[in-house]
């Protein structure tokens, strides 16, 4: 499946047009994690194990979007978008969505 | 009293801590920007119609970032009187040419030499510094297009 944050794929016409799909999800740290951000926040630098979070869970969420398109029966989704909210304290929603089309 | 050593002692710490990992970082940046300079960013939605890529790819690259204290001691000073927060500045900087090295470097292994329609997400991750913007995410994504090999 063809994954774009662009509107065409070049060279690939767009047969048919499926709509939205999207895929999301909410994960907190946890407690290790914390304490560790919290002694980075007077030292400053990185934290490494907030970008693995944050990474692990967008996946997660492209994954999700991928299988909605499947199950529609897509073989791209285009115009792909994240967006990222805290829910609340130490919780952040990460969200994916795009378009799902048929190419050629 | 002791409040007060205790204030210097952490302010302290953050200026100097924060001063060697910040230098450290734009070292590692410049010459990481250097490294892939050949692979060339655009944001333009639309492709030139030249372009015959073999393939295109999402790729993305993020970094969650955290400001030191002394620093934040300085922006929380700043905001009593209002302006330019510089010790905000270099922070978001960082970030952003941090992501955007990440996102290319993913790319470099795919094989891609251009990427597409680059798009920035920030997000202030941290609620627990009393409201500041603690630590920051960037995300930066885009197409990235590998040519057809002849």
């Amino acid at each position: 499946m063809i994954i774009s944050n662009m509107e065409i794929i070049p060279g690939k016409r767009i047969q048919e047009h499926l709509g939205l799909v999207q895929g999301s999800t909410v994960r907190t740290k946890h407690l290790g994690r914390d304490l560790m951000a919290g002694i980075k926040n007077i030292f400053g630098g990185e934290l490494l194990g907030y970008t693995e979070l944050l990474q692990e869970a967008r996946e997660e969420a492209v994954n999700r979007m991928k299988q909605q398109a499947a199950s529609v029966g897509a073989n791209a989704v285009l115009n792909v978008r994240f967006s990222t909210s805290s829910v609340t304290q130490g919780a952040a929603e990460l969200f994916a969505y795009g378009t799902a089309v048929i190419l050629e | 009293m002791f409040d007060l050593v205790i204030l210097a002692t952490l302010l302290g710490l953050g200026y100097f801590f924060g001063r060697y990992y910040e230098s450290r970082h734009y070292k590692s940046i410049f010459r990481r920007e250097a490294e892939y300079r050949n692979i060339l960013v655009v944001a333009s939605r639309i492709p030139p119609v030249t372009e015959k890529p073999n393939a295109s790819l999402l790729v993305m690259g993020s970094v969650v970032i955290s400001v030191d204290y002394f620093k934040r001691f300085l922006a929380s000073l700043r905001s009593l009187i209002g302006g330019r927060v510089i010790s905000y500045e270099s922070l978001l900087d960082r970030a952003r040419r941090e992501a955007v090295l990440r996102m290319k470097k993913q790319a470099s292994t795919m094989g891609a030499d251009k990427i597409f329609n680059i798009k920035y997400e920030t997000a202030s991750i941290s609620k627990n510094a009393r409201g500041g913007i603690g630590s920051i995410e960037v995300l930066a994504y885009g197409t990235a297009f590998i040519p057809v090999k002849s």
